[in-house]
């Protein structure tokens, strides 16, 4: 553990010009967060955030999180070198941190361990969950299939055709999977529908959402648990090269990953971070998936944030080669980091992000999940334009596996 | 602490009068504006006392399915912000009296800009909003500069508004207060009468220190005799999907609305109204 933070408390609180004070007392980063949920949920959220504010100064619950994180999910991660790319491309000194060795292969199980545990604390013996691509889908599983919880996933019902495999992971794993046919079938109607149970059930059920968004506590909450990611990889940099690294890149659907990574460094100003949205077929397309770089600050399940949506406030759906990016939304602290600048917010296309990936198999010998595959585009772009002693480190956030189908179909090949 | 709106005036009559309210609930622009006009200028005629108009939205995270398609029926023929207060407007025409609240979700509000939408919507003639997503630790947001507008913000308690909360819910509530007297969405479960009973007697503990606002109760309403009996406990019946269902029901193949469209809808307010008219009787 790095020396400033606790396991999972809450950062550097007290220090009044940090970064990482937030959210307040409202659940607000800035204008950004809140509680914009219907009045059915609102003794659930409450009971959440104390418990939640309970277990994170528990010596029992963080001993427990921290040897599942040792032992079941395999970390810490290693921060990786990868030479070859760095070579290629001529510039900064890239490492990948490798979540994507994580159990499940993605940086997604890190929450749902913090999500179940704080789920047993409470008694509550269902657990629902959304999901787009599959991974938050089978990371919950998988966790509940470890303590004997009930686990259903809501998933749009043209994801369950297009993600088939991580349908099938999940079943084994003992899951009941719902197909949402509501609305556009996609991601966003899949977590209505999960809020939508959860009204119905209130008594017995908890819902583990995959990213840092939605109503408070879940976006302090979900980042606590991803931060995991950053505090190692400060740990691991400060061992291999005797400094901070000078900049950070991940990329953002929610934005859970690339939380993780950048909050244990928000108060490092030397430290330059980079999120890369999804630009789908172009921003100056309707089909992208970028609602900080091409969206507007509004309200959408439970929080104020950037999203793609029209001029009456209706939402519009997004577009990206990767179903994990493909949210109209994004986590309400990067809303806020985008406003007070401290974050760089860019985007890449399916067709960088699909160059990128094939780049990555070649020089690395790894397969990269479609979305780290996004900020791998921009490190492309961006190392060449920094010196042989810059220091850089990208979120490897998930394994390519799961991708191999879409990315055949995009090459034209059949398996 | 605002002036009377057409909402207190109204109860204040159906209080002499001995009898529960009947709010309907019909989506704006749904199945296409004209349709949506002659349903809401009739509802009044077949026993409605206050019209609730939904404000259309694609993500409706607490309305079951039959309210989000009638949404999208709504959005997907061009319905917006815009035309919802232009059927107030021309309903408000030929009635001065039966209050409308509009009822929706809180980002096409914010979208619209807050103090437009507030202006907007009292010079059109709206009495009050119920906005579903926005909870009491949300009020800065658009209850206080509602009140401040002259208009009432109807706040939602449910079965998990426990007795240390209510208190909170009731606070700047205005108007009357919607119970939804099931866990879940709209349309789904049904109230069972002695549970709403308790509920309302629980609430109305509380609403007595605070100018016994009235509470109407709703979510799963259908039938004449649901409403009668929830009509002999509580000061208002809210329903809406079985209108919204009498709209699905007489589309033709193509989704377009044929001639008894309108007709459907005002058949069912005549039944539910009936039944709270019964219960008036019998008290």
């Amino acid at each position: 553990m790095s020396n400033d933070t606790p396991s999972n408390g809450k950062p550097n609180s007290g220090t009044p010009n940090s970064l990482r004070n937030g959210p307040d007392d409202t659940g607000r980063f800035g204008t950004f967060g809140g509680m914009f949920v219907a009045e059915t949920l609102m003794p659930l959220i409450k009971d959440l955030t104390a418990e939640y504010e309970r277990a994170k100064v528990d010596p029992a619950y963080l001993e427990m999180m921290d040897d599942f994180l040792k032992h079941y999910v395999g970390r810490p991660s290693p921060l990786y070198y990868a030479e070859r790319l760095t070579k290629h491309l001529g510039g900064a000194k890239i490492y990948f941190k490798r979540d994507e060795l994580n159990h499940t292969g993605a940086h997604k199980i890190n929450n749902v361990l913090g999500q179940i545990l704080l789920a047993l604390r409470m008694g509550k013996k269902r657990i629902i969950a959304e999901t787009g691509a599959g991974q938050h889908g089978v990371a919950t599983a998988t966790v509940c299939a470890r303590f004997g919880l009930k686990c259903i996933v809501f998933m749009g019902a043209v994801d369950v055709e297009r993600q088939k495999p991580n349908v099938f992971r999940m079943k084994l794993l003992g899951a009941e999977i719902v197909p949402v046919t509501s609305g556009t079938s996609t991601l966003k109607d899949a977590m209505n529908e999960a809020l939508r149970d959860w009204v119905s059930n209130v008594d017995d059920t908890f819902y583990c959402i995959g990213t840092a968004a939605g109503p408070h506590p879940y976006p302090e909450m979900v980042r606590d648990f991803q931060c995991v990611i950053g505090r190692e990889a400060k740990e691991q940099m400060l061992e291999r090269e005797g400094r901070l690294p000078d900049s950070l890149i991940a990329a953002i659907g929610g934005g859970s990953n690339a939380i993780g990574l950048f909050h244990p460094f928000l108060d490092d100003p030397s430290v330059e971070m980079f999120g890369v949205e999804a630009a789908g077929r172009g921003l100056d397309t309707a089909e992208h998936a970028a609602s900080m770089t091409g969206g507007a600050p509004g309200v959408l399940h439970g929080n104020r944030t950037y999203l793609l949506m029209d001029e009456d406030g209706q939402i519009n759906d997004a577009h990206s080669i990767s179903a994990g990016l493909d949210y109209p939304g994004v986590g309400p602290e990067h809303a806020w980091l985008k406003d007070n600048g401290r974050v760089n917010y860019i985007s890449a296309t399916d067709d960088e992000a699909l160059e990128a990936f094939q780049l990555c198999c070649k020089l690395e010998g790894i397969i990269p999940a479609l979305e780290p595959s996004h900020a791998l585009a921009q490190v492309m772009k961006l190392a060449p334009t920094f010196d042989k002693d810059h220091l850089m480190i990208m979120n490897m956030c998930g394994r390519g596996d799961k991708d191999i189908f879409t990315v055949a179909d995009h090459l034209g090949v059949t398996i | 602490m605002t002036a009377l709106t057409r909402i207190d005036t109204r109860f204040e009559k159906l209080k002499a009068e001995g009898r529960a309210a009947l709010v309907t609930f019909v989506t704006a622009g749904d199945p296409d504006f004209d349709t949506a006009m002659e349903i809401v200028n009739g509802l009044p005629g077949a026993g409605a006392d206050i019209i609730e108009l939904g404000m259309p939205f694609t993500d409706p995270m607490a309305d079951g399915p039959a309210i989000q398609a009638a949404s999208l029926r709504a959005l997907n023929v061009g319905h917006n912000m815009h035309k919802t207060l232009d059927m107030v407007r021309a309903f408000r025409k030929n009635d001065d009296e039966t209050p409308i609240v509009l009822m929706g979700y809180y980002n096409p509000v914010f979208i619209y800009g807050n103090d437009k939408f507030l202006a907007d919507a009292k010079e059109a003639g709206v009495d009050g909003l119920i906005i579903v997503d926005l909870p009491p630790e949300e009020d800065s947001e658009l209850c206080i500069p509602a009140m401040k507008a002259g208009l009432n913000f109807i706040r939602l308690a449910t079965p998990t508004t426990d007795d240390k909360r209510l208190p909170k819910v009731l606070t700047n509530t205005s108007g009357f207060l919607y119970y939804v007297s099931v866990l879940g969405v709209t349309g789904t479960k049904a109230p069972v009468a002695s549970t709403v009973g308790d509920a309302v007697k629980r609430i109305k503990r509380h609403t007595k220190d605070m100018g016994d606002i009235p509470v109407c109760v709703g979510f799963g309403v259908r039938t004449s005799e649901q409403a009668h009996d929830i009509a002999k406990n509580a000061d208002g019946v809210v329903a809406g999907s079985v209108l919204v269902d009498a709209i699905t029901d007489n589309l033709d193949e193509n989704g377009k609305p044929g001639p008894n469209t309108a007709t459907a809808v005002h058949n069912v307010v005549k039944q539910l109204a009936a039944g709270i008219k019964a219960a008036a009787q019998k008290n």
